[in-house]
């Protein structure tokens, strides 16, 4: 197969879907090719936190200027993605009393809103927060579903003529002088090649962008932090909670829907691949956590999940919290390179700016004038992007009243018809279905059961319809379950520790799955 | 608040708590059973004895007493290491017994194995069989023409799912799927409901006529777990019969009806022949006496009921159960604060990977005996002279991945029964 477009995007994270949609709607039509699925990499494993900046204040004043304009844009064009929570910074006692005292003026010199409330005050309406809170400000926070988000960004571009090819990986670039002429690539499930002639090719993969970059000639330094984050199984707090303090372990609290998420670690590795949250993480991110809303040393966690943060810069002498978080282009032209470029770094909230900066160089070189439209289209919602909100396939369900449609994810009541629009809009892409697949698009496998009873409905109602075969079903089943095992793991004490049992219980005891 | 006095309490009501207090009542001691029988739904009713082992070798035992054998060699520690082989076929020769008595026969190769089809598509290698489900290890055998059947709102349970997943090791597998007779008009129904309607004869009349067009050329029809509850193997025969066809039931996730089935047995039987039973209730706290006697508080959220007792035999179970409970950084025994043997660390509880073939260590955790089924103390020593230990508390095992569940169950808390009545031959107290 041999495919021709004008624009070849690498990475299906939010960089990459957030530029497929810019350059759609400036007429230009591109391929998105991703080796897993929508949102595998640092886009599907953060906060979901849309910053009002006032984390960066100290450290990078510039990232922190942009994050409060994008969010202030986001809220926006992508509402239906984001939950207006609001922020508090909070300091404890034996806090840095001089950073306490400065951050009302570094928000100010960054543009941020900020304003002092009394700790009592703030108790009141966030019971959960420490009593011995000595200091807290509030300010815009608020919280994104970065699911939803990618989704809808990619339908949109989807509508408007773009494609995406998921699982498919670069194998390699062939290169013509100063051009890329062709880029092979081949689909990790069928094992297909595919041959694709780009006019510009954009890296967007991420934390991947450096090893994209080295095929194609072109060298890039990257440093990874790994950042681990933890699910707890009810909300604990209406706003989002940081720590008042210079970013460390353990210090921001964003609630999610029915959910709260608490992160993060920052430790350097090596290589992006195959990166899991261990225990020394989750039990310093709970001890940290808990300085600030004490019910996180009694509270059960559903899962955790990891994420790289793909940073730009060399190996230096200071921790990687110090690097600064904006993104980085590369033209390559310096390399020798007229066609291919390199988007990677920034942040979740700093996505769309991102897209535009590098969709307007792309189409600077493609000579098309057309201006960026996304600081004001608002992103359209989608039948298929709005499965990954908590809470609202229960209320569509109720709503509907269709008596027909029977509950197969019972944890997050998630419905047949649900499961049907997702396999539906998957199939007319043209796009393989699996049980992961419809995880990242829906709340199965996310709830206490973590996949071990309606990983097994949900099979079951595969194989019915037809979606699935022969022996292709189970490797999918084990498939799913050791995915959310990795998530699982660190935290298996109490409740958690039952579940786990009961579900081995069931899938090795009973059904032999192991064997 | 009401005071008893007994020989003998057994803590739990899985399916080692309802062993011991079975062997207890069959030597005719006078005995109280504790728990909240909610553990005993989730038993597949397949009993195992051993399936597998050494499980990272995968090795699967056609004959599970060379098996245990074999166990007793590698894993010295292993509680089937503390019994003979004459103790356990004596165990399962009496839970078997009652079994049958209680309505619920099982079948078995003495010396054998036997492979069953589960509602995965999955074949499981079992030792005891329900009556109900033993045709399909028959006919499986066979490789005979079969029918699978499921129900439209039956979640979970495919037979086209089943068929296919089994399709090169039994080619002559057909499905059809139909609408439970009356229950057309719901959109979902239960297992439980579905076996609860099929104990009245004039609903298997209507079931049979759905399925007898569909059997054709088909010598077996493989069914879920719904045949009835208390009276299965008449229900069976009677479809059987019905149908025209050898039917089996497939069981499905658990709870399930046969789990079900297991519970209400035990529950009926238990008084008939002496047992005192406090189910729903808990252990709350345990008293020591001044002769060595327990007494215990028992109640649901405050005690309702003073028992003192002579002996104790633990069958509190892992996490599940409520025997074990894990914090954050360590597993403690709930009842006694008994040591438990553990990994150093949480790091080392769970591998990287859920199916890996070593198993986790944590499931290998637990309760430390003596030769008598006794729990030790940290100075390795029998912490009370009258205390018992059995099933899954204890450690050195991995029933889920050793598949032997309810042998070790059936067999530990005969030897703990055991141990018990040859103390009580001895003189009791300081």
């Amino acid at each position: 197969m041999c495919l021709e477009t004008q624009v070849l995007i690498i990475g299906g994270g939010v960089t990459g879907t957030g530029l497929a949609r810019d350059l759609a709607l400036r007429g230009v039509q591109s391929i998105l090719v991703e080796k897993k699925d929508l949102n595998a990499g640092a886009s599907g494993a953060n906060h979901g936190l849309l910053h009002s900046g006032g984390r960066y204040v100290a450290s990078d004043p510039e990232t922190a200027a942009e994050c409060r304009k994008e969010g202030d844009i986001l809220k926006q064009v992508a509402a239906g993605c984001i939950e207006d929570t609001g922020g508090l910074f909070v300091a404890v006692e034996g806090d840095d009393e001089k950073y306490i005292a400065d951050f009302p003026h570094l928000c100010s010199r960054s543009g941020i809103p900020v304003r002092a409330l009394d700790p009592s005050e703030a108790r009141e309406f966030e019971p959960a927060l420490n009593s011995k809170i000595i200091a807290v400000y509030e300010v815009e926070d608020a919280s994104i579903d970065p699911f939803k988000l990618n989704l809808e960004n990619m339908d949109h571009a989807q509508a408007l003529g773009s494609r995406l090819l998921r699982h498919t990986e670069v194998m390699a670039f062939d290169r013509n002088r100063k051009r890329i002429q062709r880029v092979r690539l081949r689909n990790t499930k069928t094992g297909e090649d595919i041959l694709v002639e780009p006019e510009q090719v954009v890296n967007a993969a991420g934390a991947w962008a450096r090893k994209v970059a080295a095929f194609a000639g072109a060298p890039i330094d990257m440093i990874y932090s790994k950042g681990s984050l933890l699910i707890t199984d009810t909300r604990l707090t209406t706003r989002v909670v940081n720590r008042l303090r210079p970013a460390s372990d353990g210090d921001i609290l964003v609630p999610g829907g029915t959910v709260s998420l608490l992160g993060t670690t920052s430790i350097r590795i090596n290589s992006p691949d195959d990166i899991r949250p261990t225990v020394e993480e989750i039990n310093a991110i709970t001890d940290y956590g808990s300085a600030m809303v004490p019910a996180l040393q009694k509270t059960r966690f559903i899962r955790a999940y990891s994420g790289v943060r793909p940073l730009i810069g060399t190996q230096s002498g200071q921790g990687d919290r110090s690097v600064r978080r904006s993104f980085a282009l590369f033209d390559h032209i310096q390399d020798g390179l007229e066609n291919f470029v390199t988007i990677t770094g920034g942040k979740l909230t700093t996505y769309r700016y991102m897209a535009e900066k590098t969709a307007d160089l792309v189409c600077s070189r493609l000579g098309v004038s057309a201006p960026c439209v996304t600081r004001t289209e608002p992103l359209p919602s989608s039948e298929t992007s709005q499965w990954t909100e908590p809470g609202r396939a229960p209320r569509e369900w109720i709503k509907n009243k269709n008596p027909e449609d029977i509950i197969l994810c019972e944890c997050e009541m998630v419905p047949r018809s649900v499961i049907d629009s997702i396999i539906t809009s998957l199939r007319d892409k043209d796009d393989s279905v699996d049980l992961r697949a419809i995880g990242l698009r829906s709340r199965i496998g996310k709830g206490l059961c973590q996949g071990a009873f309606c990983g097994i409905r949900i099979t079951a109602y595969m194989f019915d319809e037809g979606e699935l075969n022969a022996d292709e079903g189970l490797i999918n089943l084990r498939e799913f379950l050791n995915g959310r095992w990795k998530g699982i793991r660190p935290v298996l004490w109490g409740a958690s520790l039952i579940q786990e049992e009961l579900q081995e219980a069931i899938h090795c005891g009973l059904f032999g799955l192991e064997l | 608040m009401e005071h008893f006095e007994t020989k003998l309490t057994v803590i739990g009501t899985g399916m080692t708590g309802m062993a011991a207090t079975l062997f207890a009542a069959n030597r005719g001691i006078d005995t109280v059973l504790v728990g909240s029988t909610s553990e005993i739904m989730f038993a597949s009713g397949f009993i195992d004895l051993l399936g597998v082992h050494p499980i990272h070798e995968r090795k699967s035992w056609k004959n599970p007493w060379q098996g245990i054998a074999e166990v007793r060699r590698d894993i010295p520690n292993h509680p089937y290491a503390r019994m003979d082989e004459t103790d356990i076929r004596t165990a399962f020769d009496q839970a078997l017994s009652f079994l049958k008595d209680a309505g619920l026969p099982y079948l078995r190769r003495n010396e054998q194995n036997c492979r069953a089809v589960t509602s995965l598509g999955t074949l499981k290698s079992t030792y005891c069989i329900p009556h109900t489900m033993w045709a399909g290890v028959e006919a499986l055998e066979e490789k005979s023409p079969c029918l699978l059947v499921d129900f439209r709102g039956l979640k979970g349970f495919s037979a086209r799912q089943i068929a296919a997943v089994l399709q090169h090791e039994w080619p002559n597998l057909r499905t059809v799927r139909i609408s439970f007779p009356e229950m057309e008009h719901m959109e979902e129904v239960y297992t439980e409901a579905l076996a609860r309607n099929l104990s009245m004869e004039h609903n298997r009349v209507k079931l049979a006529e759905v399925i007898r067009p569909h059997v054709k050329g088909s010598v077996y029809v493989g069914l879920p777990a719904i045949l009835g509850i208390s009276s299965s193997y008449e229900v069976a025969c009677d479809i059987s019969d019905k149908i025209g066809a050898k039917v089996f039931e497939i069981p499905t996730m658990p709870p399930s009806v046969p789990g079900l089935r297991l519970k209400e047995a035990f529950e009926e039987q238990f008084p008939l022949r002496g047992v005192r039973p406090f189910f729903q209730k808990q252990v709350l706290n345990v008293h020591n006496g001044p002769g060595g006697e327990f007494k215990l508080d028992i109640g649901g959220d405050t005690t309702e009921f003073g028992v003192k007792t002579d002996g104790i035999i633990m069958a509190s179970g892992r996490f599940l159960g409520g025997g074990l409970r894990a914090d954050r950084h360590q597993i403690r025994e709930t009842i006694f604060g008994l040591p438990v043997t553990q990994p150093s660390d949480r790091r080392l509880w769970h591998r990287r990977s859920f199916l890996d073939s070593r198993g986790h260590p944590v499931n290998r955790c637990g309760l430390e005996i003596d030769d008598e089924f006794r729990p030790l103390d940290k100075s390795g020593h029998p912490a009370y002279p009258n205390l018992f230990a059995a099933g899954s508390v204890l450690a050195h095992q991995d029933w889920m991945r050793m598949k032997c569940g309810s042998g070790l169950a059936i067999a530990t808390a005969y030897k703990a029964v055991k141990a018990y009545s040859q103390m009580n031959e001895r003189p009791v107290g300081p």
